[in-house]
């Protein structure tokens, strides 16, 4: 078997990128190990308009199916805060259908998928790589290609086979766990976040409605955090327990985890005949642990450098480092600040953060999300020199 | 380290944090190989605690 391409992973930045292979002439060929695309998810689903737009998507209620326009956050002591999202609306996915429709596009401008098929290594000519190795429901499969695009996930082995660095840090990796439950009792048109230390370690807790009183209902705490008996699911069991308000009557119909880059982007994403997308490159926001968008967006850069590469016929690791240098000049910046950032509330006690809601407005909550909290000293300075010791904590 | 295959969930977590390469998904299948040490370092980052350490 013989193509220019081969994208290992059928999740969105692999089948944005063999999308827009696709689209520029470019013969691709997509793995994906599970039987089926799109399921199990690991993700709450969530995801800005312009994420979508970004890539040339448009929300379509069949994969797009709630609005989302708000968000309630809920500090450690249970108040809580609506906020008004404005120009950062989103919808929540139904990922399943989402990842199809975005197989289904790519196909249909010409890429080639295989499903159940588990790429298992590149192929080398000396130090070259020439190839993969794959396995299609447990028989050797070897492919020719001259570029692999590894869009594998956090599980990915293809970076580490052609020797890229893709391991996670227990500092730099939430582990997270969700149920998609029904009958839960809440607000639809906002996600809700949870803060607490008690609630999750390091990270926080959601709910993101799907509407029909189905959503997603989970949490992510840092690795580092985790020790003794008390696992993720322990607290996500317990945050549900203690909630009767919105979880009274309602039931899981379906149990999703995973983990959770949060370091703002693997060492590099590129080597001679490979790139590196989305999770397997650690392209999520570490905030709040979003990355369908970050990666459909890296994907459509490296397609284009890709697809000039290909036509040179220069796919040496300089050439392609074209992609990460246009990535990191974008996206990795906002993502390096809010890395900054993750460190320092990490650093507050459920006290602090309890203070802060008294401090900022809503809008400064949303900008902060967004990477820009340069006014966070200021306004600290301001409100009262008692809050000094929270700018310090900042500078720190 | 051991697998329980009755809790694991397959999310492939704890493949991304193994820092010598051990574990691999396949499709709903952890698969361990000779390189673990039982460092247990996915022990503990296991959303559900399928993993532990042989006794």
């Amino acid at each position: 078997m013989k193509h220019d391409v081969v994208v290992v992973g059928a999740g969105p930045a692999g089948s944005i990128a063999a999308l827009n292979l696709a689209n520029a002439g470019v013969d691709v060929l997509v793995l994906e190990k599970r039987q089926e695309i799109g399921a199990p998810k690991r993700c709450a689903e969530g995801i800005n308009i312009t994420g979508l737009t970004a890539v040339g998507l448009t929300p379509d209620p069949r994969w797009a199916v709630n609005r989302i326009n708000g968000a309630v956050l809920y500090t450690p002591a249970g108040k809580s805060f609506d906020i008004s999202l404005k120009e950062h609306e989103g919808y929540i996915l139904e990922r399943k259908m989402f990842e199809k429709h975005l197989a289904a596009e790519a196909i249909k401008a010409g890429a080639k998928y295989m499903v159940k098929t588990r790429a298992e290594s590149v192929i080398r000519d000396g130090n070259r790589i020439t190839g993969i190795r794959a396995s299609k429901m447990g028989n050797p499969v070897e492919i020719s290609c001259r570029l692999i695009i590894g869009a594998d996930g956090v599980d990915s082995k293809i970076g580490k086979s052609a020797g890229l660095n893709t391991l996670n840090k227990l500092n730099d990796y939430h582990s997270g766990v969700q149920y998609e439950m029904a009958n839960v009792k809440i607000k639809e048109n906002a996600i809700h976040i949870f803060f607490g230390q008690n609630i999750a370690p390091k990270g926080y807790a959601w709910i993101f409605p799907k509407g029909n009183t189905v959503a997603n209902v989970g949490l992510g705490i840092l690795g580092s955090q985790l020790k003794g008996n008390e696992s993720p699911l322990t607290y996500l069991d317990r945050f549900i327990d203690c909630r009767p308000e919105f979880f009274k009557d309602a039931s899981p119909i379906e149990i999703n985890t995973g983990g959770i880059p949060v370091s703002s982007g693997s060492g590099t994403f590129v080597g001679d005949s490979i790139m590196l997308v989305g999770d397997a490159a650690q392209q999520v926001n570490p905030i709040h642990g979003g990355g369908i968008a970050i990666a459909m967006k890296a994907a459509q850069i490296a397609a284009g450098v890709a697809a000039e590469a290909l036509k040179d016929d220069d796919l040496s690791r300089d050439r392609l480092f074209e992609y990460e240098k246009i990535w990191r000049e974008t996206e990795g910046v906002k993502l390096k600040k809010l890395y900054k950032l993750r460190g320092y509330v990490e650093k507050l006690d459920d006290q602090d953060i309890e203070m802060m809601s008294t401090i900022f407005t809503a809008d400064q909550v949303v900008k902060l999300t967004e990477g820009d909290f340069g006014f966070i000293p200021g306004v600290l300075l301001k409100k009262s020199p008692k809050l000094l010791f929270l700018a310090q904590k900042f500078l720190s | 380290m051991d697998v329980d295959r009755q809790i694991c969930c397959y999310c492939g977590g704890c493949v991304g944090v193994c820092p010598q390469d051990a574990l691999t998904l396949e499709d709903t299948s952890l698969q361990v190989d000779e390189r673990c040490n039982d460092c247990g370092i996915c022990v503990i980052f296991c959303p559900v605690r399928a993993l532990s350490i042989k006794k």
